[in-house]
């Protein structure tokens, strides 16, 4: 039977990944670590409880036990200069010196001593007979999708799928160009369409497997949600996928050497690490250039998966980050055959 | 097939201020081995880059099995097979696997284990292609070349720095390929490749042929077959060296002194006498049959290696 062209070379495509342990290792291994590290390290602690120091004098027995009644408080008895020490390395979060006029030592700066302010000052208020002047009722919400991890893993799909795209099309390309392989099947009627095709196909499946166990390790070990449907998440993914292909075809057109490649892709990759919201929040960058960071790829893409994977979002909301993506996915394969030197 | 497998004409290509190929012009007979043997450097790979279709000519025509490249470009390659010199194949694909990926290129060919049995890597079929040595590397190139089974095969440095077993093996296989009424346009700066495998040979040097003809035709034009070296204490009068019963011609070559023979057995006895008479004492004297070597010297007063 005749083998045909395509599949062979999207197979020499996929056992060529395969075969790489650090591939394997930076595609399915790596984002899993980075998720389970970040989780740990982030995760939900209930309420914190804050520390306070009573200094020693008189009425201090009584501020300690009135303070020691009040919720969200841990309190310490302290000398001056202790107490002094603990404020200035950060162990307490504030220091009560009681007296007729009862004094609090703390940092307005730190938000942890701002809020040690409010609960002592009222702790103390209370027992000192200050009437509630308002009736008030809490309840509390604690929810999945608001906590950090829920923000991360749509991060580092998003940094994964730009990962791969272009270390897993541009290292290929220039390793068979720099091992004159390129030039061998230039040589041989293979068609040129057929390689280019072949390098996104690979791409595609290894997308199966890193957005796969991505998720369903977010999902059964963090319990992450995807509250979008799977349809939405598998398009989103793949429009992603093909994009940064595209810009890994375009760094890798010229590049003769590894090294050359290597750095093109960094140029690339860290504007976008930095910029994009992987692993914080866009809106910490000024109003200036918001324009510039809105604009990268990879900003739409982890705002187009945070939004079907936490808020639950149809695509059909989003035209503008899917416009952006695709108008870069576009330019860059555009740009890549037009600069793409086989030899 | 009969005719011409390959012509060009006035063949020119510049790199920057560098000329490769000079105004070369070249015919291959259909079904004939040719050689093109020269220094590093003389313009082969270029020259056949060209032929291969890799490379635009600057000026001059080429012709391969009658077509043009450019519109008939892929109907060529679907008939031509390609061997180039130093290309590394995907170092974890096995040799199936590579030979399979080129095989799938071609409209028709040998199967995957036709090409494997010609080349003898049967073995090493499902081993991954870094675990191959020099000389297997080279068949496996071989073998994708051949696996499209092509009219006309093109192998730049075959063997080059491969060990003489890995040679002879890789002889072999053009050897049968050719024993099929096949054309071959090989590359190699090995003498004893060119006058074991080649029907013709062109010697070319700085882009252009200087010498083409059988390699009988072409040591005969050394005017004897045999060549005389030696080296002595001093260096005797050249007139009475020219002048030794047989000897057709003198060269000089650093100390030694080169003298091509037609009659080993009276030229010999007849130069001990002469530096004998000239109280001139030898310090080495060896004999060999002319070889495609002498040719190049004599054409260019340089040795192939030195490039």
């Amino acid at each position: 039977m005749q083998a045909n062209p395509l599949v062979q070379l999207t197979l020499a495509r996929i056992r060529e990944f395969f075969r790489e342990p650090e591939a394997i290792f930076w595609v399915f291994v790596f984002p899993v670590l980075l998720a389970a590290a970040l989780g740990i390290a982030f995760r939900s602690r209930g309420a914190e409880v804050v520390p306070i120091g009573v200094r020693d004098g008189a009425g201090a027995a009584e501020v300690a036990a009135t303070l020691e009644r009040a919720e969200g408080i841990r309190v310490e008895r302290v000398d001056s200069a202790t107490a002094y020490d603990r404020l200035r390395t950060g162990k307490l979060a504030l220091a009560v010196i009681p007296g007729d006029t009862v004094s609090f030592w703390y940092d307005p700066t730190r938000a942890e001593s701002r809020l040690a302010r409010l609960l002592v000052d009222g702790a103390l208020q209370r027992a000192g007979g200050r009437p509630e002047a308002v009736s008030v009722r809490s309840q509390e919400l604690t929810e999945k999708g608001a906590r950090y991890i829920d923000f991360l893993v749509p991060g580092l799909l998003g940094m994964n799928l730009m990962g791969t795209g272009l270390w897993g099309v541009g290292f290929g390309i220039v390793n068979a160009r720099q091992r004159k392989l390129l030039k061998r099947l230039v040589a041989s009627p293979m068609r040129k369409s057929h390689y280019l095709l072949a390098q996104v196909l690979g791409r595609l499946v290894f997308l199966v497997f890193e957005v796969g166990i991505v998720v369903a390790f977010a999902h059964f070990a963090f319990d992450v949600p995807v509250r979008g449907s799977l349809v939405d998440l598998a398009i989103l993914s793949v429009l992603g996928a093909m994009t940064f292909a595209g810009m890994g075809l375009l760094v890798a057109s010229r590049a003769r050497t590894i090294e050359g490649v290597s750095g093109l892709m960094n140029l690339v990759m860290v504007p976008m690490w930095i910029g994009s919201g992987i692993f914080f929040s866009t809106e910490r960058f000024p109003a200036a250039v918001q324009p510039l960071i809105q604009s990268l790829p990879l900003t739409a893409v982890n705002d187009a998966l945070r939004a079907v994977m936490l808020d639950g979002a149809a695509l059909v909301v989003m035209p503008g980050e899917l416009a952006i993506v695709a108008v870069w996915g576009v330019a860059a394969f555009a740009a890549a055959l037009y600069l793409f030197r086989w030899q | 097939m009969n005719g011409i497998a390959l012509r060009c004409t006035g063949l020119v290509k510049r790199y920057d201020r560098v000329v490769a190929v000079d105004g070369l012009d070249l015919e291959v007979v259909a079904g004939e081995c040719f050689g093109l043997l020269g220094p590093n450097g003389a313009g082969k790979t270029t020259t056949v880059e060209i032929f291969e279709g890799l490379l635009v000519p600057n000026a001059g025509t080429v012709e391969v099995l009658g077509r043009q490249w450019g519109h008939d470009g892929h109907t060529l390659q679907q008939q031509i097979g390609i061997a180039l010199q130093e290309t590394q194949f995907a170092d974890k694909l096995t040799v199936r696997e590579t030979i399979t990926l080129f095989r799938s290129f071609y409209d028709r060919g040998l199967s995957v284990h036709e090409a494997l049995a010609i080349v003898q890597l049967e073995e090493k079929a499902d081993v991954w292609v870094r675990k191959l040595s020099g000389g297997q590397r080279q068949r496996l190139s071989v073998a994708c070349a051949l696996v499209g089974d092509p009219e006309l095969l093109f192998l730049d440095e075959p063997t080059t720095g491969l060990d003489p077993q890995s040679r002879r093996q890789i002889w072999e296989v053009i050897s049968e390929y050719r024993s099929r009424g096949r054309t071959v346009l090989l590359t190699t700066h090995y003498m004893e490749e060119a006058q074991r495998l080649c029907d013709r040979v062109a010697i070319v040097d700085r882009g252009r042929v200087i010498a083409l003809g059988t390699p009988a035709e072409l040591i005969a034009t050394l005017g004897a077959e045999h060549v005389i070296e030696f080296e002595a204490e001093s260096v005797p009068d050249g007139d009475v060296l020219a002048a030794l019963p047989g000897v057709a011609d003198l060269r000089r070559d650093g100390d030694a002194v080169l003298l091509t023979a037609k009659e080993v057995h009276r030229a010999v006895p007849a130069l001990l006498a002469a530096l004998a008479a000239q109280q001139v004492a030898l310090t080495r004297l060896v004999t060999h049959h002319a070889t495609l070597e002498d040719v190049f010297v004599a054409l260019t007063g340089r040795h192939l290696r030195d490039g």
